[in-house]
């Protein structure tokens, strides 16, 4: 099939299709390398990364939700060490990786952004919005000075573009992105998932071992392109837009609202091909509506 | 591992709230071994999926049993023959191969996984028997052995059914009594391991059933198997949301499991 009409570039990068798989959702990649064409995507946002190892959350991580589901893995993951010796080797000619990180402080930002300087990391994206770890990325993405600090201390540490990825669990998103954007960053990814939680009726119990966990999935979609398109009236820097995403229609309205590319997260659960649906029916979208390029809808969205 | 679109065969109730439901899925069952899982597609409206033990793969169908605790499985004992399933599998590492004699030990509708290596079993032992499919004496499989339990006769009777074709002997417990030996798997179990030598014991059920089990079986010596259930999402080892403690570190049920060795994990 042809696909040109999905061809663009984002932060210098270029892009077979405007869409990438969310962080945390595609584990690194190889797992869905029987469904997907991975070459095929913009790239993958690799499961968060943290300077040392992390064990996660216990208990019952996940439930599913109305139209959605809550999670709370709690940033388990091998640490950066692990990564680059380990698993960036593997995977870095499959796909254009794009490493997501965490810190507890400004400095663990820097760190990593300057570990990650290396051969085969496409882009960094910074995770300031994991609401399910007390001392990693949320507290950074709820102050727009924090904010902006772990952005310029991770742009001084490397050459390779820097995405920050914004949490919606704030009163005015674009006040962050703002910070974020005069701070240096090249790009933005929002959103991160909605604070949310559980109880069991019967038992009386909180679901979740952590108690609370992030909203994800069809469910949070509204919220989502509502927060992009304010971002996108509020910045320069281009947006991948992220939330609830299931199929092309759904992209589209992300393009439309703003965003410059899209991640898909909650939906390759259910269809671990879905990536490559969208990819299709977004060309066939386009051409339906007589675009040449996917770039053509991006901002289009009319009051 | 792969998506199939399959064809339901029937989707019966068995006992009191638990269905067995039968899949024309030639591929998937030629694929599939014991001890693996499928993750199936309740609807387009389901968020996630639903994974469910492979209880047999003989004739080209995929055989499952479920028992109906929540809104996906309450959706999915509504279908019906002749209607179209969305499953994706074989998922998971299965049962290690072996000879010899292999007591099977399981409750509730942790025996699903269970029947499929009674059959396995089985039809592995009529191979060599009709000397199609020679192999070393030591590795030289038997039709395996069955300790069984259930809240009540109802929960037993159709798997002692379902076992009979493939089952050397069963042993059965009941919690009431009803039928069988009164009490848990684990209040039968030393009495079967003193009548028989057994090559390794394979255990699926409630966690403090298989705990209990696994340490029986470390007193005798006997290699003991044990399959976990978690909470999943992706069911190919992506997100993490069934990850667990083993002695080799964190493991993640659904890609490393859901079969450990029970020295792994308990
Ligand atoms: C590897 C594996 C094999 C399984 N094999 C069988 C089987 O052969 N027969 C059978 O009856 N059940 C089996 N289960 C349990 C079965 O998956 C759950 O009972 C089922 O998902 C419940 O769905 P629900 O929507 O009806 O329940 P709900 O409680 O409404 O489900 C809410 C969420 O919790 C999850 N969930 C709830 N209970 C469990 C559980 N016990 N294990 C894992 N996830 C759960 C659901 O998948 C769903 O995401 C297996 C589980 C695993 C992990
Ligand atoms: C199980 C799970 C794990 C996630 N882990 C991460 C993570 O490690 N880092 C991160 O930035 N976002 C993480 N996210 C958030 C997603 O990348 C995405 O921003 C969010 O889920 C919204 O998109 P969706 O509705 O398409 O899933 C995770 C989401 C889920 C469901
Ligand atoms: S269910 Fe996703 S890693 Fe096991």
């Amino acid at each position: 099939m042809d696909n040109s009409c999905l061809q663009t570039e984002l932060c210098g990068l270029k892009l077979n299709t405007p869409i990438f798989a969310a962080s945390g959702t595609f584990g690194f990649g190889e797992e869905f390398a029987d469904f997907v064409d991975l070459k095929r995507l913009g790239g993958v946002m690799v499961k968060c990364i943290t300077l040392k190892p992390r064990r996660g959350n216990d208990g019952v991580r996940i439930t599913e939700t109305p139209s959605g589901m809550l999670n709370a893995i709690g940033l388990e993951n091998p640490g950066i060490e692990t990564f680059l010796l380990k698993i960036l080797p593997r995977i870095k000619d499959k796909m254009n990786v794009i490493v997501n990180v965490s810190g507890s402080s400004v400095e663990d930002y820097g760190t990593l952004a300057k570990m990650l300087d290396v051969d085969g990391v496409a882009a960094i994206e910074l995770n300031i919005s994991c609401p399910n770890v007390k001392d990693g990325g949320i507290i950074f993405g709820t102050d727009e000075r924090q904010a902006a600090a772990v952005t310029a201390a991770a742009k001084r540490s490397t050459s390779k573009p820097v995405i920050v990825k914004l949490s919606p669990n704030v009163t005015d998103i674009t006040a962050i992105a703002r910070a974020v954007e005069s701070a240096g960053a090249d790009c933005l990814s929002l959103i991160n998932t909605l604070m949310g939680m559980e109880i069991n009726v019967d038992t009386w119990r909180v679901t979740l071992g952590n108690k609370t966990g992030g909203l994800s999935g069809g469910a949070i979609k509204p919220v989502a392109v509502r927060m992009v398109w304010q971002t996108a009236q509020a910045v320069n820097i281009p947006i991948i837009g992220t939330g609830g995403i299931r199929s092309a229609q759904d992209a589209a309205e992300f393009f439309l609202a703003g965003a410059a590319a899209v991640a898909v997260g909650t939906a390759n659960f259910a269809e671990p091909s879905i990536t490559m649906k969208i990819a299709d029916d977004l060309a066939a979208y386009l051409r339906g509506h007589g675009l040449k390029n996917i770039r053509e809808l991006v901002g289009k969205a009319k009051s | 591992m792969k998506i199939f679109d399959v064809e339901i065969l029937s989707n019966d109730a068995v006992a009191a709230n638990i269905f067995r439901l039968i899949l024309d899925a030639p591929e998937l069952a030629a694929q599939a071994k014991a001890g693996q899982f499928v993750q199936v597609k309740i609807s387009d409206e389901f968020t996630l999926r639903r994974p469910f033990g492979i209880a047999s793969t003989a004739g080209g169908k995929v055989k499952i049993f479920y028992r109906q605790v929540g809104r996906g499985t309450e959706f999915l004992s509504r279908q019906r023959s002749g209607e179209r399933l969305n499953i994706l599998g074989a998922l998971g590492n299965g049962y290690t191969a072996r000879g010899g004699k292999v007591l099977l030990v399981g409750g509730g509708m942790g025996l699903a996984p269970l029947l499929c290596a009674a059959e396995t079993a089985m039809r592995n032992a009529q191979c060599v028997m009709r000397n199609e499919n020679p192999c070393p004496l030591s590795l030289v499989p038997c039709p395996s052995d069955v300790l069984m339990g259930g809240r009540n006769a109802g929960e037993v009777d159709f798997w002692q059914a379902e076992f009979r074709p493939f089952a050397e002997e069963i042993f059965l417990t009941t919690d009431d009594g009803s039928v069988g030996k009164y009490g848990f798997v684990t209040d039968a179990l030393p009495d079967v391991l003193a009548k028989k030598n057994y090559a390794a014991i394979l255990t699926c059920g409630p966690e403090v059933m298989m705990r209990g089990v696994a340490k029986l079986a470390a007193e005798k010596n006997i290699p003991c198997e044990v399959s976990f259930e978690k909470r999943m999402a992706c069911g190919l080892g992506a997100c993490l949301s069934c990850s667990i403690d083993t002695v080799n570190g964190r493991r993640k049920v659904c890609k490393d499991g859901p079969v450990f060795d029970a020295k792994e994990v308990f």
